[in-house]
């Protein structure tokens, strides 16, 4: 027995499929060119958003009433481009309803802007990406290393960091 | 010293005019009050606290790596080493997650074990809980009473999983087997007596006026701070926001169940601490609950490629024992997909974030887990009150070090 909820794929769909969510909606309204696609599946939401506006729009998501900052991580694509991708799991304490925002980065630059001015509790998951991935986040109060020693080399939960065995 | 019940006491010294005067303290990695290995580097001027930086990662064993190269099945115990006071939590968020990638329907026996598993293993986060937060701030004999009810849930723990801690006992798409047959009635016994047990702890501590003072008015967050902080669980409702995923956003069958989610809009150490205590008798009520209504037929999906079969089926029958090697030396692929669930457990809201790219295992495993975000708000808490203050915020956010640093 399976069940899977519909599948959205690419912004186009998302929209006419999904027209009154209040998150696209204010999106779509803030900076449509910023916003640059959507998917939706497992009963999920994607919103990709351009590297440079991932503060402006937590600002704007946040306006809509995903008032929660829950999650963030990173994940190795390794060897494919854009290298890493960004999810921020944003939770809507009045619509009982979660968002996921992505952002894409290049490995030649993995630099992007803290959301910490947003939700100060993005300070501990931003260190722990920096950490793991090696990613920076810029603005960030305290970039540290926040799992493994000062002196540690190399981000291991990258895709080319062996699982065991001597680096 | 008296205090109005309620009533944060909030009227902070002075510390701006301390210059140099200021001490730093090393508070662990080795002390009993940590609950665990957390340093905090604690910044005083006499005995007020300025500054509290936690320094974290003396556990941190890569378990997120690990995940990354074992089969889907294989993670399901590596998941009870995180939150070790919560075992059952971690194995339901982590199977829920792979089951909405598998697009798995569940049972309805093995959904209402596992709701009435996971209360009990609530019930041992917050037994745990009580017991050393108590015995943080002085009364030692709280412990004894709740460790020996605490012994009483890993008894059923083991009786159902053959272990008492890291029990594994939720698979993918299921159970892992049904459970022994008078089970059930052990848990009613248990469950009957235990309302009484909870008067016995609320004796010894809510009218003891050591205690209350300890924490009235002790480490103060407002509801904004703890929503700008990611403070989750019982912290987040003693802060006055009604917010449980259990009843806003139920999974496995929660929303079949009735019960309230006790909130406080005072936001102290006390109010957690009514908080939990009152969630033990709401837990108390789902297991009674899950009890009265349990349905019949089988713990496991039927989706022979995925869930082990029966002992008896894979002895005797050739498909079965396909299937069963197959699945024990390849697993099983999981669609490509990424799927965030969030769950309820002791501590507060649990999330598994799971990325497959269609292989047998899992290319990204991420858990969210409710102490990292909180430990957060402990400076917020505990500026500008004294030292002692910062052993009782410790014990109100309920800390486990295995999910800090995983």
């Amino acid at each position: 027995m399976t069940s899977q909820p519909p599948t959205l794929t690419g912004k186009q769909a998302v929209l006419e499929g999904l027209p009154d969510h209040p998150a696209i909606k204010a999106l779509e309204a803030w900076n449509s060119q910023a916003f640059t696609d959507a998917r939706f599946d497992f009963g999920e939401l994607t919103l990709t958003i351009a590297a440079t506006e991932i503060v402006a729009a937590c600002i704007t998501v946040q306006k809509a009433g995903y008032n929660f900052f829950e999650d963030m991580t990173a994940v190795d694509w390794f060897p494919a481009t854009p290298r890493f991708q960004l999810s921020y799991h944003i939770l809507s304490h009045a619509f009982k309803e979660r968002i996921r925002l992505r952002v894409m980065l290049d490995e030649a630059d993995p630099t992007v802007d803290s959301i910490t001015p947003v939700w100060p509790g993005a300070n501990y998951y931003e260190r722990e990406v920096f950490d793991l991935f090696g990613i920076h986040f810029g603005g960030h109060p305290d970039l540290r290393r926040i799992m493994l020693p000062d002196d540690w080399q190399g981000h291991p939960l990258r895709k080319d960091y062996p699982v065991e065995g001597y680096r | 010293m008296s205090t109005s019940p309620g009533a944060p006491v909030l009227e902070l010294p002075a510390v701006e005019s301390a210059g140099p005067r200021r001490m730093i303290l090393n508070m662990g990695p080795q002390h009993p009050a940590t609950h665990g290995v957390l340093r905090l580097i604690v910044e005083l001027d006499g005995e007020v606290i300025v500054s509290v930086q936690p320094e974290i990662g003396y556990l941190h064993t890569g378990i997120e790596k690990t995940c990354e190269a074992k089969f889907y099945q294989q993670v399901v115990p590596l998941t009870d080493r995180i939150n070790y006071l919560d075992p059952l939590s971690n194995n339901l968020c982590y199977c829920l997650a792979v089951e909405r990638l598998l697009g798995l329907e569940i049972p309805d026996r093995a959904q209402w074990i596992r709701v009435l598993l996971t209360e009990l293993s609530r019930l041992n986060s917050h037994l745990i809980w009580l017991g050393t937060h108590a015995m943080d701030i002085g009364a030692l004999t709280v412990f004894l009473y709740t460790f020996r009810e605490r012994e009483e849930i890993l008894r059923l723990f083991e009786a159902v999983a053959g272990q008492r801690m890291m029990t594994s006992y939720f698979r993918i798409g299921g159970l892992s087997m049904e459970p022994p047959l008078d089970w059930l009635d052990r848990v009613q016994h248990f469950i009957t007596t235990f309302p009484e047990k909870i008067d016995e702890y609320s004796n010894l501590l809510t009218g003891n006026p050591i205690f209350m003072n300890r924490l009235k008015g002790v480490g103060y967050l407002s509801a904004a701070d703890a929503i700008a902080f990611g403070v989750t669980g019982p912290p987040l409702r003693a802060s006055g926001v009604d917010i449980d995923l259990r009843r806003d956003m139920p999974y496995s069958s929660y929303e079949k169940f009735q019960f309230n989610v006790p909130t406080s809009t005072v936001g102290d150490t006390w109010a957690r601490y009514v908080v939990r205590l009152v969630e033990m008798r709401e837990s108390t009520k789902i297991v009674q609950q899950a009890l009265d209504g349990m349905p019949a037929g089988p713990v496991k999906a039927n989706a022979p490629k995925i869930v082990l079969p029966d002992r008896e089926k894979m002895k005797t029958e050739m498909e079965a024992l396909i299937h069963h090697f197959k699945i024990v030396t390849e697993g099983f692929n999981v669609p490509a997909g990424e799927v965030y669930q969030g769950i309820e457990c002791g501590h507060g809201q649990m999330g598994y974030y799971v990325v497959s790219d269609g292989t047998s295992k899992p290319y990204r495993v991420h858990m969210r887990y409710p102490s990292f975000t909180t430990l957060q708000a402990i400076e917020t808490m505990c500026k500008g009150r004294l030292i002692a203050d910062l052993v009782a915020v410790i014990g109100s956010i309920d800390i486990v070090l295995g999910e800090i640093d995983r």
